[in-house]
């Protein structure tokens, strides 16, 4: 016969075992702060392409159409994200480690899927209206899109992830209210977001 | 009162056999490696407790092959989620008694 504390901490298994066959935790959260950290040094070596030495926060009366600052431009965004996902992939992978699991699994995959649906829908949609010169559509749909995708893919992880996409959505929509500041938001929402909730994660989750 | 120890599954009262109902009740399926991965079990363990949750109907086996290698899917059925159910009823049950 098995005792009543057996059946308490059956109990206690049931849940954390549904949880991680669902979630993928091994998130790493001082990944998503680096992730941030490398964004604003991206978006201030923009600032000093295209603005300085004046204020980023001046009305511009002109807009990046030089085709060679287009180019500069995306090569800086380009750096940031494959550092952010190298980055985000390594400490991950560590802390899977520290945690018995593995960052190649059900919960992992479903997560990037959920992720790339709408963040592929996004580049695209942004791509396509960059080439016929709606260059100003780039910082609101950015933040917009991967909103979207962290809100689509929060449920296959921690639940920090879905707030962090519904802040991205907020400052995507105001970057589109307020057109020529759309470096400031996504330093903002790129930069600033991703260190805060990077470090909300690690306190919580990472030890 | 009935008795809340007569409700209990017996077939469930065994840890792994409980767990491996939660990842299928929680999940739309799962396939062998990435149960034992979160289970943290041995082949044989897992296979043999698979095997009683198989034989009472709980759980329904899909066999499949990718990159050539063998790929096992189990799906909770619909006896195996009221099975699930009930025993987390009769949990609740006892232990609200003990309180």
């Amino acid at each position: 016969m098995k005792e009543i504390h057996d059946y308490q901490s059956d109990i206690a298994s049931i849940r954390s075992v549904m949880e991680r066959s669902v979630k993928f935790l091994s998130l790493s959260g001082l990944s998503g702060v680096l992730a941030g950290i490398y964004a604003l040094v991206g978006a201030s070596s923009v600032y000093y392409l295209i603005y300085y030495p004046y204020s980023p926060f001046g009305f511009r009366f002109y807009y990046v159409n030089e085709q060679a600052i287009v180019v500069k431009l995306m090569l800086i965004a380009a750096t940031v994200l494959i550092l952010s996902v190298v980055t985000a992939f390594v400490m991950s992978q560590r802390k899977a480690k520290r945690m018995g699991t593995s960052i190649w699994n059900k919960t992992s995959k479903e997560l990037l899927l959920q992720l790339c649906i709408p963040l592929a829908t996004g580049g695209l949609l942004i791509l396509i209206l960059v080439s016929r010169g709606y260059f100003g559509i780039v910082a609101p749909a950015c933040l917009i899109f991967y909103g979207l995708a962290l809100i689509n893919a929060s449920a296959f992880t921690v639940r920090e992830i879905r707030y962090l996409g519904f802040s991205e959505i907020l400052i995507g929509l105001i970057a589109a209210l307020l057109p020529g500041y759309g470096l400031i938001f996504w330093a903002l929402g790129f930069g600033v977001l991703h260190i805060v909730y990077g470090s909300v994660m690690h306190y919580r989750y990472d030890s | 009162m009935k008795n809340p120890f007569e409700q209990l599954d017996r077939v469930l009262e065994h840890r792994v056999r409980l767990q491996i109902m939660s990842v299928l009740v929680a999940n739309d399926s799962y396939d062998f490696n990435s149960l034992k991965e979160i289970l943290n079990v041995t082949d044989g363990n897992l296979a043999s407790n698979l095997k009683a949750l198989e034989k009472e109907k709980y759980l329904s086996v899909s066999k499949s092959f990718v990159d050539r290698k063998p790929n096992t899917k189990y799906k909770a059925t619909e006896k195996g989620r009221n099975a699930f159910k009930k025993h987390l009823d009769a949990l609740e049950a006892l232990l609200k008694t003990q309180r």
